[in-house]
């Protein structure tokens, strides 16, 4: 079996990275398992709730970097209340007390505070990483801390957070002596940024790559910021309204073309689109654009720019790209792999807004594409066929038609069978959102040719219990099931309860599952945490006489090898 | 096969037929109803607060969903602060020049981007590198040459602070940066 000694097989895992890989290999024998446990130092953890600090400590002594996810996804859309858990605060204690060598903390969807934020800066003498993506709950008083205790501080990088800004000096907390800055990322913060203090920042940060800025830096502090850091691989501009023959302008122009490094730029929060022009001569070396907060630049000024991307490799835009538009990119970007196009106009019906022509003509120019989130006002089956002829290596499919339960808008039919060819032709699909008008006949297919996919997100679709059957009997390895306002009940819940050991969560709300269902499924498998959201007073839910068949709001359920969770608020019943 | 009717069209309401009043806030319906078996979107129950901007002939608004379409509360937030920012422009025609004495050239700016009074004085600061000094009620600005002043409808010179910040928005024709022995006339605390 194990014909080496164990300081060869660590080294051997040092080359295994990645977190499926090597939690395979502590699976082959209790030496192996060993082995790995004390090398490894990076931990990924998928729920914070499957778990909890003790256990990670017991196995991983040696952890330098975690990784932790808080609430569902759907938390993203507001159908989590925001009390709902996901608290750091207990992770960040356990682990200061038991002294490991924490260097790199990434939290997606969690509550932070002031309070961890501070205990995080003081218990980690090589704290070098910070990433906080979609959290909540903490201000600029954290930041501070963070700032000022953290003496190697490479990576601040903040995310779409929710942060109270109190317009402090978190900046200015940053020590002279701090020059390690390699990301600087504050681009969700509302407030007042100390220019000064930023300008000094950057320009004792030799090593700074990826700057993002917020909305109140303007642009002649952006001129001075890219003037002293020509080394930006990364650059998120914050407001960029100006009137192009002032002096910060033609400062900012020269600037620009001193930064050969600039691989990828976003932000232009605010910007007026005339002032693009200034970053074309550095568009031929970008492989990452992000315009998808830049709502005030049109159509004609996205695709002067973009025609001068030949080699984006990521880009974000919003739907006033128009189809038009997405044929250039097309034309353009030959090595495109991953698109994103947000929809712009959220309220009315949206002239601008694109539809499957724009998808076909992504499809037929990208042979590259493997990864797509695309927001329309339609879609075809027939499109959907010819994008799946086009791009059998897609890993990731959203599609998010924007009225709900729209059907095919030149047949009238479901988008069943779009929705099949491309599960069928895309071998390696690992997560796919769907919409539209859609039967229990596109989760037939779903189950049959989906054999790698991770992540599903319904809503509004299906017609019987049948539909959530075929997925949860045909797609092997799936992890996350999401489902809204789609008509599966306790049937579809309760026929394999083994299933959800191989997942990490399923959710469903405003589906028909009923009180008992969830009851039922809480015995027959004690090893799930079964959570029942209920805004309205969950008391009431027992008193009432049909309680039995009272329809549940919204279900949450994962695996769990700690049990019930003791931080859940009144809302949240854990059966 | 259900379909997405939309109410609207049909319904009976006391405006001039092709208008439509825009929405100051999302209005969100929750789709929680027990009694659906498929929860579509209602139409036309939650009837919008008229708003005091412009009004859409087209296309008829459809009822919100919570939580739909699936974009970031961030995301949205963020569209609908800059999209706020895109009207008020087309609103309120707004950017208006600044001048300061002894400056070469004028500058332009839309007084109806920033949240107040102080928001736009510091902006005014960086813009033209000088010190505003401190605003009181009485006295006007002291502790600086320089003093903020805007001209009205009316076409008369007048200090900047005295009036609300939204009355300031509507009446503020141009601004001009006072400096020196000009500036004492209106009163910077001699």
């Amino acid at each position: 079996m194990n014909y080496f000694p164990d300081e060869v097989v660590e080294h051997v895992f040092d080359f295994v990275t990645s977190h499926k890989d090597r939690n395979a290999i502590s699976l082959v024998c209790k030496s192996w398992y060993k082995i790995e446990r004390y090398s490894r130092q990076k931990v990924f953890i998928g729920n914070c709730y499957a778990t909890n600090p003790e256990r990670l400590l017991r196995r991983f002594p040696c952890l330098k970097s975690l990784t932790l996810k808080g609430k569902p996804h759907f938390a993203d859309f507001n159908l989590v209340p925001h009390e709902w858990g996901g608290f750091v605060q207990p992770w960040i204690e356990a682990l200061a007390r038991s002294r490991v060598g924490l260097e790199e903390l990434r939290l997606k969807r969690m509550v932070v505070t002031d309070e961890s934020l501070e205990l995080l800066s003081r218990s980690f003498v090589n704290f070098k990483s910070l990433v906080l993506v979609s959290c909540e709950g903490f201000t600029t008083d954290g930041l501070a801390s963070i700032a000022a205790n953290c003496r190697h501080l490479r990576d601040l990088d903040l995310q779409e957070n929710e942060i109270d800004d109190h317009r402090g000096q978190w900046l200015s907390c940053f020590p002279d002596t701090c020059t390690t800055l390699v990301t600087l990322n504050f681009a969700c913060l509302e407030g007042e940024t100390n220019l000064v203090a930023l300008e000094r920042l950057v320009a004792r940060s030799p090593n700074l790559k990826s700057l993002k800025l917020n909305r109140a830096v303007p642009l002649d502090a952006l001129a001075r910021l890219m003037s002293c850091a020509p080394q930006m691989v990364d650059l998120g501009v914050g407001s960029y309204e100006n009137d192009p023959d002032s002096e910060s302008y033609l400062k900012l122009q020269a600037a620009i073309k001193k930064c050969t490094s600039l691989r990828s730029l976003s932000g232009f929060l605010e910007a007026a689109p005339h002032c693009l022009s200034a970053f074309h001569p550095i568009c031929h070396n970008l492989t990452s654009l992000n315009l998808s907060y830049a709502a005030e630049i049109h159509g004609s000024h996205l695709i002067k720019l973009i025609q001068h991307c030949k080699k984006l490799q990521r880009l974000w835009i919003l739907d006033s790209i128009g189809d038009k538009g997405l044929e250039v990119v097309a034309s353009t970007c030959k090595e495109l792999q991953e698109l994103r196009v947000f929809p712009s106009d959220l309220v009315g019906g949206g002239n601008t807004a694109v539809t499957e022509e724009g998808l076909v003509a992504i499809s037929a120019g990208c042979p590259k594409l493997h990864s797509i989130l695309y927001f329309c006002q339609q879609m075809t089956n027939a499109a959907l066929v010819t994008v799946a002829k086009n791009c059998p290596n897609f890993i990731r499919f959203r599609l998010c038609i924007l009225e709900p339960n729209k059907p095919d808008h030149v047949t009238s039919q479901p988008l069943d069978e779009g929705f099949g060819a491309i599960v069928k032709a895309c071998k390696n699909l690992r997560r796919l959102s769907l919409s539209g008008l859609l039967t229990d006949q596109v989760f037939l297919y779903i189950g049959m040719y989906a054999n790698q996919l991770e992540m599903l997100s319904i809503a509004f679709a299906g017609d019987t219990d049948k539909g959530m059957l075929y997925v949860l009997n045909g797609c092997k390895k799936m992890k996350k099931l999401e489902i809204r306002d789609s008509p599966f009940g306790d049937t579809a819940l309760l026929a394999d309860v083994s299933k959800y050991e191989t997942m990490r969560s399923l959710w469903m709300s405003s589906c028909e599952v009923t009180l008992s269902g969830c009851k039922r499924l809480a015995e027959k498998a004690p090893w799930l945490n079964v959570e029942i959201i209920n805004e309205t007073d969950n008391n009431r839910m027992e008193e009432n006489g049909h309680e039995g068949r009272q329809k549940v709001d919204k279900l949450y359920l994962y695996r769990t090898v700690v049990g019930t969770r003791m931080d859940a608020p009144p809302f949240v019943w854990i059966l | 096969m259900d379909e997405f009717i939309n109410l609207k069209e049909t319904e009976l309401r006391l405006g001039l037929p092709g208008t439509e009043n825009v929405c100051e806030e999302k209005e969100t319906v929750s789709c929680c109803n027990n009694s659906n078996k498929r929860a579509l979107p209602s139409g036309s129950e939650n009837e919008t607060e008229s708003s005091t901007r412009k009004t859409e002939t087209s296309p008829p608004r459809k009822a919100q969903i919570v939580g739909w379409p699936p974009v970031r509360s961030y995301r949205i937030k963020n569209n609908i602060q800059t999209k706020k920012n895109e009207t008020d422009h087309e609103v309120q025609g707004s950017y208006v020049k600044v001048s300061m004495d002894g400056a070469p050239y004028l500058r332009k700016i839309d007084p109806s981007c920033y949240k107040g009074y102080s928001e736009l004085l510091k902006a005014l600061e960086v813009m033209f590198k000088f010190s505003v000094g401190e605003y009181f009620e009485r006295e006007g600005y002291k502790g600086s040459d320089f003093v903020p002043t805007y001209e009205d409808k009316d076409g008369d010179w007048m200090l900047v602070g005295d009036v609300p910040w939204e009355m300031f928005l509507c009446t503020c024709k141009r601004l001009r940066i006072m400096k020196g022995s000009e500036a004492k006339g209106l009163g910077c605390g001699v």
